[in-house]
C-alpha cells in the first residue's frame, strides 16, 4: 500500500522552480488548492498563502511550510559562440553538474553543462571543484553569419537587435528524469523541498482537526527570504516546516561503507527525521517531544537528525514577529542540491503520517 | 549580589533550553513588576506599568542563555559526542568538568593524538562514566545540553572569577535593578527582558523586542577588556567602572543615548569608562532595529576572559552598572532624550 500520490509529487519535482522564478510550481500549486483551501492568495513577493478551516479554532495558531524554489543557475553572460556563463542561486558542489543537462531560459532550452577537459587541466585544478563551468546550449554561429555581423556593425544604419536563444538573467535548472530503482526508492531533482510542498497539498486536501495556515515560500535556498514575509503576515504561533534534509548514510569518514556511522545525520529507511537544532534554528521541545510521542503512539517511523546541520524556513519563520514554536519533519535524500537526489517511499509514507497526525495534536 | 549569580550559574541553560534559568529568576523578581511572562521563544519579559495610555516603552535586556553542549551522538563506548552550541573556547572547555540539566554530571576531553590547535567538536569527546551505550542511555539522549560545571571563585579587590559569567553577571544587575526599585510606579513603561538563544544569534531579543517595539533600549552584556598582558588594544579596564558601549560588532549605539548615560554617570558620582568591541555582538542591535526602530545604548560589565570557565570582573563594577542603569532609566523617563 503506498499513500504516496506519485504523478503529483513527480509533476512538482520536475516543474521549473529556481529561488526567484517558482512561477510554474505555484502555478501547480495553486490548480491543487483553488477548490480545497478556505481562502488563498499570492503575497508581493511571491509566496502563496492559503488558509483551511478544520473542525475546531486552535488554541495557537498554526502555520504549515515549505519552500517552492530549487537550486538552479543564473546566466551571467551569453558568449557570440553561444556558450552561458553562469553563477548557481542556492548552494550547488560545481563537481556535481558537469555533464549533466539543464533546462535554460524562457524558452526552456535544454543544456549541458561543461567545462575544461580533464586533459587541459593541471594537477590542482583537477583536484579542486571546478568554477569554471559553464551551460553549452548547442549553438554556435556558422561562419557567414559571423561575417554578416561584421557587416553590419560598421554600417551603423542597418544594426539591428539581435535574437538572442537566451538572455542574461535568464534561469537554468538540472534537467533529469523522475525515475524509481531499487526497493521503493526514487532518484529526481528538487525533492527539496517540493516533497515538502506535496505534502502541504495532502494536508490541504484532508480534513482538518483544526484552523491551518499553509505557506508555499519562494526564495528559501538563497536566505530564507520568501519565508520572512509570509511569517509576518500570518504571524503564527506554532509552525511546522516541512523539508528534505541531506542523509549521508553510505560512507563513513574513513572510505568505508557504514550506513550506521556516526556522521550520517539521517538515514534512508528510518523514517520522518526531526530536527533538535541546526545552523539557524534551535527547536522547540515541546513539539519535539510531541512528534516523537505522537510517533511513537502510532507506529510511524521517525529518526532525530543527528547532526546541528543546514538550515531552513524555521530560520525565518521563528524569528518573525514575536516568534513562534517550531519544529521541522524532513524527509531523508540522499545527494540533495544535486539533479539525482535519492529518497525513499516509505520514509515518505512515514513523513506523510506524521504530518496528518502531527496536525489533530499540535 | 555575589549570591544572586551563584543560583542562576548553578541552573543549566544552554541557548534552547533556558527553562530552568527563566524559573529562577521568576522566583527572585516575582513581587517586583505588574506582569510577568514568558513568550513564544521563552524569553522572561517583566513589566512594570506606568498606567499611561501614552507610556513610552523602555526595554532592558540581559541574556539568560549561556554557550554549551548539545548531545548529538552516544558511541557503542558509552562516550558521548556533542554539538556546540554558541562559540566555544575549545582549549578553555578541555578536561574540565560539565555538568548537564538532570544533574548528571561528566568530564570534556578530547581523543588521544590530539594536540591543543586541533581541539573541536569531532575531537572531543563527553565521558560520564558510563560502560556502554545502553548504559549511558540509562542517564543521557540525543539532544540534552549540558555546561561546564558553574564556579564561583572569590578574588581580591572585590573581584570575582566565575563560568558562565556571560550574560548571568548582566541578569544580576537587572535583578538587583528590579528588586531595587520594587516599590516605584515608573513614568513610562519599562520592559525588564532576559532574552533567550542570543549566543547563537541574538535570536530571542529579535522577537521580544518586536513584541515590544520600545521607543527606547538598553541592553546589558559583558564586555572585553585591555588589560592584561598581550591582549588586543581596549579602552576598557576591569574596576574602572560601568562600561558605556559605544559600538561593537552588531550595534553603534545612538549618541543621544550615549551622552545621557555619560552625564547621568559624571552628576551622580558614578565610576564609568567607554567600551567598543570589535569582536562580538549584543542584544543592543536586535532592539534597536526592531519595527521602527528604538534609541538604543548599552551598559556593560568589564570582563577579562570570556567564554572561558574564569570569565573575570569586579563586583564594584557591577554595582555601578546597576547604579547607572537606574538613573539613566531615570533620565530617559524624565524626557531628557
Amino acid at each position: 500500500m503506498n499513500l504516496i500520490n506519485k504523478e503529483l509529487l513527480k509533476k512538482l519535482c520536475l516543474a521549473f522552480g529556481p529561488s526567484g522564478n517558482e512561477d510554474e510550481v505555484r502555478d501547480i500549486i495553486i490548480d491543487e488548492i483553488k477548490n480545497k483551501a478556505d481562502d488563498y492568495y499570492v503575497d508581493k513577493v511571491g509566496n502563496v498563502i492559503a488558509f483551511k478551516k478544520g473542525a475546531k479554532t486552535p488554541g495557537k495558531k498554526r502555520l504549515f511550510a515549505a519552500h517552492m524554489d530549487e537550486v538552479g543557475y543564473m546566466v551571467t553572460s551569453v558568449d557570440g559562440e553561444g556558450y552561458l556563463k553562469i553563477k548557481p542561486v542556492g548552494g550547488i558542489e560545481n563537481a556535481v553538474v558537469l555533464g549533466k543537462q539543464a533546462t535554460v531560459g524562457e524558452k526552456r532550452l535544454t543544456a549541458v553543462f561543461g567545462g575544461k577537459p580533464i586533459h587541459l587541466l593541471n594537477g590542482d585544478e583537477a583536484r579542486n571543484s571546478r568554477s569554471n563551468i559553464y551551460l553549452d546550449i548547442g549553438v554556435r554561429k556558422k561562419e557567414e553569419e559571423k561575417k554578416d555581423e561584421n557587416n553590419k556593425n560598421n554600417n551603423k544604419e542597418e544594426k539591428k537587435e539581435e535574437q538572442k536563444p537566451v538572455e542574461i538573467g535568464e534561469f537554468a535548472v538540472f534537467k533529469s528524469e523522475y525515475s524509481e530503482f531499487g526497493q521503493n526508492k526514487v532518484k529526481s531533482k528538487a525533492i527539496d523541498d517540493r516533497f515538502g510542498c506535496y505534502i502541504l497539498l495532502e494536508m490541504i486536501n484532508a480534513e482538518l482537526a483544526f484552523d491551518s495556515w499553509f505557506a508555499f515560500t519562494i526564495c528559501e535556498e538563497i536566505g530564507l527570504r520568501g519565508a520572512k514575509t509570509a511569517a509576518h503576515i500570518v504571524q503564527a504561533e506554532r509552525a511546522v516546516i516541512f523539508e528534505a534534509t541531506a542523509a549521508g548514510d553510505i560512507y563513513n569518514k574513513k572510505d568505508e561503507f557504514d550506513t550506521k556511522n556516526k556522521n550520517k545525520v539521517c538515514e534512508l529507511g528510518g523514517g520522518a527525521v526531526i530536527s533538535l537544532m541546526d545552523a539557524r534554528t534551535i527547536y522547540n521541545k515541546e513539539l519535539i517531544n510531541l512528534a516523537l510521542e505522537t510517533a511513537k503512539n502510532k507506529n510511524i517511523k521517525a529518526q532525530i537528525k543527528q547532526a546541528p546541520t543546514g538550515g531552513n524556513d524555521a530560520g525565518a519563520i521563528h524569528q518573525a514577529g514575536k516568534g513562534a514554536e517550531t519544529l521541522a519533519v524532513s524527509l531523508p535524500t540522499r545527494y540533495i542540491h544535486s539533479p539525482s537526489c535519492v529518497a525513499d517511499y516509505g520514509d515518505m509514507e512515514e513523513c506523510l503520517k506524521l504530518a496528518l497526525e502531527l496536525e489533530k495534536v499540535i | 549580589m555575589v549570591d544572586i549569580l551563584k543560583k542562576l550559574t548553578n541552573a543549566v541553560s544552554v541557548s534552547g533550553a533556558e527553562e530552568d534559568v527563566s524559573n529562577v529568576i521568576r522566583e527572585l523578581i516575582k513581587d517586583c513588576a505588574d506582569e510577568i511572562k514568558n513568550d513564544a521563544l521563552g524569553n522572561l519579559i517583566a513589566v512594570k506599568k506606568s498606567g499611561k495610555a501614552d507610556a513610552k516603552k523602555i526595554m532592558m535586556a540581559a541574556h539568560m542563555d549561556e554557550i554549551g553542549f548539545m548531545v548529538n551522538f552516544i558511541e557503542d563506548s558509552g562516550f558521548i559526542k556533542t554539538a556546540p552550541v554558541g562559540g566555544i573556547n575549545w582549549t578553555a572547555v578541555a578536561y574540565g568538568e560539565v555538568l548537564f540539566r538532570s544533574g548528571l554530571k561528566g568530564v570534556i576531553v578530547p581523543e588521544g593524538k590530539t594536540w591543543p590547535n586541533e581541539y573541536n567538536s569531532a575531537k572531543m569527546y563527553i565521558d560520564i562514566g558510563a560502560k556502554d551505550k545502553a548504559d549511558a542511555e540509562t542517564k543521557v539522549k540525543i539532544g540534552d545540553t549540558c555546561t561546564i560545571a558553574p564556579k564561583v571563585v572569590e578574588l581580591m579587590n572585590n573581584r570575582i572569577a566565575a563560568a558562565k559569567l556571560d550574560d548571568k553577571i548582566a541578569c544580576v544587575v537587572l535583578i538587583q535593578a528590579l528588586l531595587e526599585m520594587k516599590n516605584v510606579k515608573p513614568a513610562h513603561d519599562l520592559y525588564f527582558v532576559f532574552t533567550v538563544q542570543e549566543e547563537v544569534g541574538l535570536r530571542g531579543a529579535r522577537t521580544a523586542a518586536q513584541g515590544i517595539m520600545p521607543d527606547y533600549s538598553i541592553a546589558v552584556d559583558v564586555t572585553g577588556t585591555g588589560d592584561t598582558p598581550e591582549c588586543y588594544p581596549m579602552a576598557s579596564k576591569v574596576g574602572s567602572g560601568a562600561a558605556i558601549k559605544i559600538m561593537d560588532s552588531s550595534v553603534i549605539c545612538h549618541k543621544d543615548m550615549i551622552n545621557l548615560m555619560m552625564k547621568t554617570a559624571a552628576e551622580k558620582n558614578i565610576a564609568y569608562q567607554s567600551e567598543i568591541l570589535t569582536g562580538g555582538g549584543t542584544d543592543t542591535a536586535v532592539m534597536q532595529s526592531a519595527g521602527l526602530g528604538s534609541i538604543a545604548g548599552a551598559i556593560s560589565i568589564p570582563s577579562r576572559y570570556i567564554h572561558s570557565g574564569v570569565e573575570l570582573c569586579s563586583m564594584d563594577d557591577v554595582r555601578a552598572c546597576v547604579d547607572l542603569l537606574k538613573a539613566s532609566l531615570d533620565k530617559i523617563m524624565q524626557g531628557a532624550i
